[in-house]
């Protein structure tokens, strides 16, 4: 009963969030839409059990990704120009025509599965899926200790390419 | 009301679809790069949700892995993004059209 209410509301929120993203002309407004999402799809993961990936959502994408989202857009100045002018001709209508095939698509689904098309487990366990920190460690350094590794050298190589970025000198300007 | 895994599935494909159309919609460069975050973060929902319901905890690892290379990504995007603006002067991708063939 909790998680319905609960799931309700967020749900609501994150929707909400989602069609500021998109609707919003301003970018700053966007990215307080997909703030409220993030935030809105952490409660999501607290009510998975999800602790730790729901903690590292609020910490790395709420904290540092949207900073330096919100710093770029300052940086580049608040640009509403777009949206203006259509140069794809009919963009709006066939993305609208998109819009209602996918919706009605997954509504059939859904539907017609009756909410059960997830292949669930016999039993569900809630304290196999419960992900403290000490239960999200043990495979990470285990079987994934190779992707962690890797992941490392990942971060490591797109920070120097953001600073080399950073550093470039347009020959034309 | 039981909140089964379908009903976060559910969720999780209406953000994707809200996110996918924002990509097609908007010609803001930076608009477009918060839609693909929603839909990294529709994935996201789904993962964790189908994870719990196989009582399987490699979903939420799969989580972590994708948080890590979405922050790289934003890391390197951002600073592309900066780089064109630098030489352009523009965050709207019509302006950007210089590879068309």
């Amino acid at each position: 009963m909790v998680e319905g209410i609960l799931f309700v509301l967020m749900a609501v929120t994150a929707l909400a969030g989602a069609v500021t993203v998109v609707v919003a002309r301003n970018p700053v407004y966007s990215a307080m839409g997909l703030l409220g999402t993030l935030f809105s799809v952490a409660v999501l993961y607290v009510a998975q059990l999800a602790h730790f990936v729901a903690a590292v959502q609020v910490i790395v994408y709420a904290g540092a990704v949207m900073t330096l989202f919100l710093f770029v857009i300052m940086f580049i100045g608040v640009d509403t120009s777009d949206d203006r002018d259509e140069r794809l001709p009919m963009q709006r209508f066939w993305v609208g025509i998109l819009a209602g095939v996918i919706v009605l698509l997954a509504a059939g689904i859904t539907l017609s599965g009756n909410f059960d098309w997830v292949p669930a487990a016999v039993e569900t366990i809630p304290e196999a899926t419960n992900g403290t920190i000490q239960a999200i460690a043990e495979p990470l350094f285990t079987d994934w200790v190779l992707a962690f590794e890797a992941t490392a050298l990942l971060l490591t190589i797109s920070a120097a390419g953001a600073i080399a970025l950073a550093h470039f000198k347009g020959q034309r300007t | 009301m039981i909140v089964s895994a379908g009903y976060y599935m559910a969720l999780a494909a209406a953000l994707f679809v809200i996110g996918a159309l924002g990509m097609l919609l908007r010609r803001n460069v930076l608009v477009m790069f918060m839609c693909i975050e929603l839909m990294l973060n529709a994935v996201n929902l789904t993962l964790i949700s189908a994870g719990r319901a196989l009582n399987d905890l490699n979903g939420q690892v799969a989580v972590f892995f994708i948080l890590v290379v979405a922050a790289a990504e934003v890391v390197v995007g951002l600073a592309i993004i900066v780089a064109i603006f630098r030489r352009r002067s523009t965050a709207s991708i019509d302006e950007l059209s210089e590879l068309r063939g």
